[in-house]
């Protein structure tokens, strides 16, 4: 499936849209994170919960947690939210 | 350490957002500013290790991204992440676990362990990189301690940028003898390279508590450990200017004598490396509600060359009036040339030096963001 990388992670993917695949949010990570070594402690911290500024999306659903199931086709959307002034 | 320097010094610089580097010509009169690095992360701290690698490690936040720490081994040219940054371990299902905020204080750890440094962080913790800052472990001698819980702040308690585990040092005649600071909680020691620890605290009085004189809870803003004599310790302190000669194993309260309006409350301490009896401070107005600036706009730094029996000011240079400077604790900072050069940054983004051991202030850089710390090199 399409993920989308917001501009802060392009550090780590190079690209805006990178494919990766898993059954859930936290195996789609696992899989970013080998493919891009780093990237998920940047989008989840060590307890496994998404950093308080930053918003998943899959498809139009913002996601609450990793436990948020995935299926083929899904569009994965990572924000790097607007935060401060 | 005790042969002075010569030559160039360069000046790390952590910001608010992003680290600079600042090179001086042989005689510290001219200096040149680098680009900023990092821009946009917040630079905790930026040190060198003065091993002799010369890697250099900045502990950072990298704003959406959480914390970090960035490491260059080639001067500065070009940084590269820790692939494994200090992080706390998972907790077991069903209890909340606490994450890294920020990474704070960065050292190198003892001589005899060359690619060994310790970090320390906020929330409260202590950590271990044995690859040159690549890779970090958590000690847990200190943020498993049975007794943890008793000493550090919960990171929903504590100040506005969160507590701190700061001023990690270990003893150069020994690498099991260590001393850390959490602000607040107090000054800990260990004598097993951090396996254990206990509390070394007494002397301190911390009016804010319940108990002043509690064997924990107190608020050291910055510790530092003399390289010359390691026995003789200083710290600033929320509550007061302290030193220690570690025999005595109790804190002598050294900031009595400093005239009003300068209040004994600050956040930065610096030594001379070549006169344990030497020590600088720079008073902020600690007054209710803490203004936490210098008093009436006056800054001056003070200086004791007798252990803080008393003080000199030394404000000759800075701004008769209108100089609102705050200096964070990690902002202020010496070289190892003689007369020894001192060098304090501002939380409104100017850089200060002194040539001549506090005797005349120059400004040497306005416009930086917020600064948080500098460290000669």
């Amino acid at each position: 499936m399409q993920i989308h990388i917001p501009t802060p992670l392009r550090a780590y993917t190079k690209q805006n849209i990178v494919e990766a695949n898993g059954a859930t949010l936290a195996d789609l990570f696992a899989d970013l994170d080998r493919q891009f070594p780093g990237m998920r402690f940047r989008v989840i911290n060590e307890q496994g919960e998404i950093r308080e500024h930053i918003k998943i999306f899959v498809n139009q659903s913002i996601a609450e947690n990793l436990r948020a199931p995935l299926a083929p086709g899904d569009a994965v959307h990572i924000i790097a939210a607007i935060s401060g002034g | 350490m005790a042969k002075a320097n010569t030559g160039a010094v360069t000046l790390l610089i952590g910001t608010r957002k992003g680290a600079f580097v600042m090179k001086s010509d042989s005689a510290r009169r001219a200096w040149k500013m680098s680009d900023g690095i990092m821009i946009g992360a917040t630079i905790n701290d930026m040190v060198m290790d003065h091993r002799g690698s010369r890697t250099i490690l900045m502990s950072a936040r990298t704003g959406h991204l959480g914390p970090t720490i960035f490491r260059s081994t080639d001067l500065g040219k070009t940084w590269k992440e820790a692939t494994k940054p200090p992080a706390f371990p998972k907790a077991p299902e069903g209890e909340k676990g606490i994450s890294v905020h920020h990474n704070f204080f960065v050292t190198p750890a003892h001589a005899s362990e060359p690619g060994v440094w310790y970090v320390g962080t906020s929330p409260q913790g202590l950590f271990r990189s044995e690859d040159d800052g690549a890779s970090w472990e958590p000690v847990s001698g200190f943020n498993d301690h049975p007794r943890f819980k008793e000493w550090w702040n919960p990171p929903d308690e504590g100040p506005p940028d969160g507590p701190t585990l700061h001023s990690v040092m270990i003893d150069p005649r020994d690498a099991r003898h260590m001393y850390l600071c959490l602000s607040g909680g107090g000054v800990f020691e260990s004598r097993d390279q951090g396996r254990d620890w206990h509390p070394l605290n007494k002397g301190q009085v911390s009016d804010f508590m319940p108990n002043p004189t509690a064997e924990v809870g107190h608020d050291p803003h910055c510790m530092k450990m003399h390289p010359l004599n390691p026995d003789r310790l200083y710290q600033q302190n929320h509550c007061g200017v302290y030193r220690m000669d570690r025999a005595t194993a109790e804190w002598i309260n050294i900031g009595k004598t400093l005239p009003k309006p300068y209040s004994d409350h600050s956040y930065p301490i610096v030594l001379h490396p070549r006169d344990p009896d030497t020590v600088w401070i720079f008073p902020l107005d600690g007054s209710f509600p803490l203004g936490r600036v210098s008093p009436g706009g006056k800054p001056a730094a003070f200086v004791s060359r007798n252990g803080g029996k008393n003080w000199k000011k030394q404000a000759n240079g800075f701004p008769k009036s209108g100089g609102w400077f705050s200096v964070k604790r990690q902002a202020m900072n010496a070289d190892n040339h003689d007369p020894l050069g001192l060098y304090l940054g501002t939380t409104s983004g100017e850089v200060w030096t002194s040539r001549d051991e506090g005797a005349r202030w120059t400004r040497l850089a306005t416009s930086l963001p917020e600064i948080y710390s500098v460290r000669a090199a």
